[in-house]
């Protein structure tokens, strides 16, 4: 084996070593959001992931942060990253350039269960940034829509300039087979749509909930209320899935950096059945 | 039961009065229409009516002279609009602006304030929902204050 496919090799085993990925395209979605797409170092390197997984991505210099994947999981050839710019290495990736390195691990964890809501009615609440980790859910649900039944996407923002992907959240909406609502907690006089928190939308969902599974990204305390106004409508804990974010660090629960009482997010989540975990939400200590 | 009747009749806010007590509540109600744009009440005019949204989408707004009209929420069909028919000094204390056409029922708060009185067990009833409406706007603009998708501070 020559050294250069011997190196592939322990890339593709190690899941501590970053692989140098090239910047191919930037879209700058927000002021401080930024969606990159990424190109391996090589044909023989896979994209495959799943929605809800994330990578590790490192800025030379800047540090290592965890972003979740925002693609479309069908589509190969390179990862899809949004970010948003919270903290020097977050906005290091925002400020990354076509062209550029930035050291990818991953994907890592546990993604949405696309197959569990399968053949039933599924309803996707997000909120602000949350929206990104539960894109490629929606791309999947959009290709095999015939695989599930009503689908309502419900997304909140702070205000309509706050929007994310707010192109294809009005292609999905006219589309007549999802239901698309969207809320904003602030509404200025250019936007005619709903004002109020996202939870506020699930009442207003068109068809009754109680045999839907729900996939919910956001905030923390936009998660807390969710679930609960989820539960109102009759969707059962267990039916309930969340995206949770905590200080991931080596990608395969390893470290215990992002230990969530019994649970490494990084590797047991991000995702989880919002009954397996709802204790720990509600706790302060944690 | 004529349309109004019917209507509140079937509209959960609704859902457990006698129909006595129903029949009563229908009289006060009356069917109104706002055109887009429309002003349904503005801030500090007398709060005269408790609505029933039927259709549309009404915004709830204060003004400001620096940031023009700010939405705060929005109703739309099956919500209910407004309680400051219900407490002194009966004043509205923001806009209402219909953003698209708007149908609803409007039940004069004065004949809702005197049936209240008169019939306590229905008036403990009405507040009770009253209240519980108060209780979700409550939740809801808790949540709005803390302004959840701003950048996290250090």
């Amino acid at each position: 084996m020559n050294l250069v496919l011997e190196e592939r090799a322990v890339a593709a085993r190690d899941p501590m070593r970053p692989r140098p990925f090239r910047v191919r395209r930037v879209h700058r979605d927000l002021p401080d959001t930024t969606t990159l797409e990424i190109e391996p170092p090589g044909p023989d390197h896979s994209c495959a992931f799943s929605p809800g997984q994330f990578n590790m991505l490192y800025v030379m210099g800047k540090g290592e942060v965890p972003i979740s994947l925002s693609g479309d999981p069908a589509k190969g050839g390179c990862f899809v990253h949004t970010t948003r710019a919270v903290g020097p290495a977050s906005r290091a990736v925002t400020e990354l350039r076509k062209g550029d390195l930035v050291g990818v691990r991953g994907p890592f964890g546990h993604g949405w269960p696309v197959d569990v809501a399968a053949g039933g009615d599924l309803v996707i609440v997000a909120g602000g940034v949350g929206l990104a980790p539960l894109r490629p859910v929606i791309y999947h649900v959009v290709r095999r829509r015939r695989q599930y039944r009503r689908v309502a996407i419900l997304y909140g923002a702070r205000t309509s300039s706050d929007i994310l992907f707010r192109r294809e959240l009005e292609k999905w909406r006219g589309r007549l087979d999802l239901e698309v609502r969207v809320s904003v907690d602030r509404g200025t006089d250019d936007w005619h749509g709903s004002v109020g928190v996202v939870t506020t939308l699930i009442p207003q969902v068109s068809f009754p909930l109680s045999e839907a599974t729900a996939f919910v990204c956001g905030p923390e305390i936009m998660m807390r209320f969710t679930t609960r106004e989820l539960a109102q409508a009759g969707i059962r804990e267990d039916r309930q899935y969340i995206s949770m974010e905590r200080n991931m660090k080596c990608g395969v629960g390893l470290c215990g950096h992002c230990q969530w009482g019994p649970h490494f997010v990084c590797k047991d989540g991000p995702v989880f059945r919002f009954d397996r975990v709802a204790r720990l939400l509600w706790q302060r200590e944690m | 039961m004529n349309t109004v009747g019917h209507f509140l009749s079937e509209h959960p806010f609704f859902h457990g009065f006698t129909s006595e007590q129903l029949q009563e509540l229908v009289k006060c109600g009356r069917d109104v229409r706002f055109e887009q744009g429309e002003f349904l009440f503005r801030e500090g005019d007398e709060a005269r009516s408790f609505y029933v949204v039927r259709e549309g989408r009404i915004r709830i707004e204060i003004h400001d002279a620096r940031q023009g009209a700010v939405g705060v929420q929005t109703v739309e069909r099956g919500d209910v609009l407004g309680w400051s028919w219900l407490v002194p000094p009966y004043l509205w204390h923001f806009d209402a602006r219909a953003l698209r056409t708007s149908l609803a029922v409007a039940l004069d708060g004065e004949r809702l304030r005197d049936l209240c009185d008169h019939d306590p067990v229905l008036g403990y009833e009405f507040l009770k929902r009253i209240a519980g409406l108060m209780e979700q706007r409550l939740q809801a603009t808790r949540l709005q204050l803390l302004d959840l998708y701003s950048e996290p501070r250090a």
